[in-house]
């Protein structure tokens, strides 16, 4: 627990710091990138790592929450907060939606439930022009901006400032996932992916939690879709990559599926890798570098970085 | 172990079950009712459709035709979990335990019934989550102390032996709060010295206020710790009444050594 708490707060303070060490904008724009990816890897290791369900349709929960807050505030021009919340309710139905659908749907099934899903709203991205201008996206999308009354108006156009809007984001959304996994409520997740029927033979709604997991997983890909939006400033069908959630995949299960801290390890590693080596190696190299380091650690950590790290600790 | 059930005061009846898988009738309209406050055991010879009706009250399976009805109350078709919080609680014929997690984790598990807490609590009342999980860590403790598991409480169920498996399954099934319990082969695979123990552990689990409804082929055991015991055979019940009535039962005689044993 003690070596916990000093990872912990060595992170902290490494996170929180960051914008004074990282001169180089592009190195921010990296761990920006990171960040959001955190809360993705999150709110997918809600559903992965502890319902045991896995969702190869996260990037469209991704995609409507960027959609939704782009649409909002620059076609009727709401206030982009309002967009961001519509970032979290809009996904967070959909996600109820995909959780009713699934009803006894497990496994196999599930996982091509959400990737038809993921298709059906990556093809109305693309096709309905009237709503979303197809292939050419949303440009200007507004930059968030924290007005307080009393207090001169703090844009959050620069990388630093957004920066730590992304680390709030993160921090929230890795308290939430604890909150909920140290409750009642994550034990009765944990419980679906252990054993179902016995779950249910002592009195766990399978489905309401399978509902509640993907709502709350949903809404948090969502948020991070939103933030992407209003960073980025433009949002088109490209936000509905498939790539998007292999990435998201690969992070949850390197980094440890099941577990809090590995999610965003996850994220951070393997959005700073592509970049590190970018510039260690020429572009031929870097992707099958790429490969070779993840297929590596799944071979030598097959339950992820997080896990394998805590267990060794333990034996010392 | 007061906290567990008072005693049972809703009878489970259960009328005409049938249940047809293509043309072979597992189940060929059972009527019976189990008697709260008392151990009632379920035998027959294998396929003789003990563990279908187990599903069938639980909400497992959905009969072909009859009804299950509980405290009054009909319940076929039912969801198992909603089953499970009327105070129905099952065991499983194969060992059915959380496999990843501590034995402790297994029963806090099983506790999911007794606590309250949904997601916005979890999120928001940070202390009344403290309080629930302080008092749900007290009533698992208590759960593993009665069946005999407080020393195994931080082992992970998978490492455990099979014997103390069966008694996780056990604890899970107790931790839900029922008021029937319907064991599924409870003894099945174990050594001897494990099943009189597991015999002993059945009546004072009912002794505590829980009815049991047991499934069970060792028939020491079954004559042992019975009040009243229930005979299946093809999907029909032959005979019903006590331990040393249902031994002496001609039917029943016929139904486990055959025909030709009856005769001689």
């Amino acid at each position: 627990m003690r070596r916990e708490t000093i990872a912990g707060a060595v992170a902290i303070a490494a996170a929180a710091s960051a914008p004074l060490w990282v001169w180089n904008p592009y190195h921010l724009h990296t761990l920006i990138m990171a960040g959001i990816f955190a809360v993705l890897a999150l709110s997918l290791n809600l559903l992965l790592g502890y319902t045991g369900q896995l969702s190869l349709g996260h990037a469209a929960f991704f995609g409507i929450g960027a959609y939704a807050t782009a649409l909002l505030s620059v076609k009727l021009e709401w206030s982009p907060w309002i967009g961001m919340l519509a970032a979290m309710v809009l996904p967070g139905l959909a996600g109820w939606g995909i959780g009713r659908l699934a009803l006894k749907l497990r496994g196999a099934y599930f996982v091509l439930l959400t990737i038809s899903f993921a298709g059906v709203v990556s093809l109305v991205s693309v096709n309905w022009m009237d709503l979303t201008n197809g292939p050419l996206g949303i440009p200007g999308v507004p930059a968030l901006a924290i007005a307080l009354p009393g207090l001169p108006e703090l844009s959050l156009r620069t990388k630093g400032a957004f920066y730590y809007l992304v680390l709030v984001a993160v921090v929230a959304a890795y308290v939430l996932c604890r909150r909920l996994i140290a409750s009642r409520v994550g034990r009765a997740l944990v419980a679906l992916r252990e054993n179902e029927t016995l779950a249910e033979s002592v009195g766990i709604d399978g489905t309401l939690y399978l509902v509640l997991a993907a709502v709350i997983s949903a809404a948090m890909a969502g948020a991070a879709g939103g933030l992407y939006a209003h960073y980025t400033r433009f949002v088109s069908p490209e936000v509905f990559l498939f790539t998007y959630t292999v990435t998201m995949v690969i992070m949850v299960v390197a980094g440890g599926k099941g577990t809090l801290a590995g999610p965003v390890l996850g994220a951070v590693l393997f959005t700073v890798l592509p970049e590190v080596l970018r510039a260690a190696t020429s572009w031929q190299w870097q992707m099958l570098l790429y490969g070779v380091l993840l297929i590596a650690t799944l071979f030598f950590m097959p339950r992820g970085i997080v896990p394998t790290l805590v267990e060794r600790a333990a034996r010392r | 172990m007061s906290a567990l059930a008072s005693p049972g005061d809703t009878p489970l009846e259960v009328r005409d079950l049938a249940m047809r898988f293509g043309g072979v009738a597992a189940l060929g309209g059972v009527t019976f009712a189990v008697r709260p406050g008392a151990v009632t055991s379920l035998i027959g010879p294998n396929g003789a459709g003990k563990t279908t009706a187990f599903n069938i009250i639980t909400g497992f399976q959905a009969p072909s035709a009859g009804q299950v009805a509980y405290g009054g109350r009909a319940i076929t078709g039912w969801r198992p979990c909603r089953i499970a919080a009327l105070g129905l609680v099952r065991t499983f014929q194969k060992t059915s335990v959380f496999p990843a997690l501590s034995v402790l984790d297994n029963v806090l598990t099983g506790l999911h019934l007794r606590g309250a807490t949904g997601v916005a609590a979890a999120l928001l009342r940070r202390r009344r989550v403290a309080d629930e999980e302080r008092r749900l860590h007290a009533e698992a403790l208590s759960v593993l102390e009665f069946v005999g598991l407080a020393a195994r409480r931080d082992a992970l169920a998978a490492d455990l032996s099979y014997g103390e498996q069966r008694l996780v399954e056990l604890a899970v099934g107790l931790a839900a709060k029922p008021r029937l319990l319907l064991l599924d082969e409870p003894a099945s695979g174990m050594t001897p010295a494990e099943k009189a123990s597991t015999a002993a552990l059945v009546r004072r689990i009912c002794d505590s206020g829980v009815t049991v409804l047991l499934v069970e082929h060792d028939m020491r055991m079954v004559m042992g710790i019975s009040d009243r015991v229930l005979v299946l055979n093809y999907g029909r019940l032959i005979a019903d009444g006590t331990p040393a009535e249902v031994q002496r039962d001609p039917d029943v005689i016929r139904a486990y050594l055959g025909t030709g044993h009856a005769a001689a």
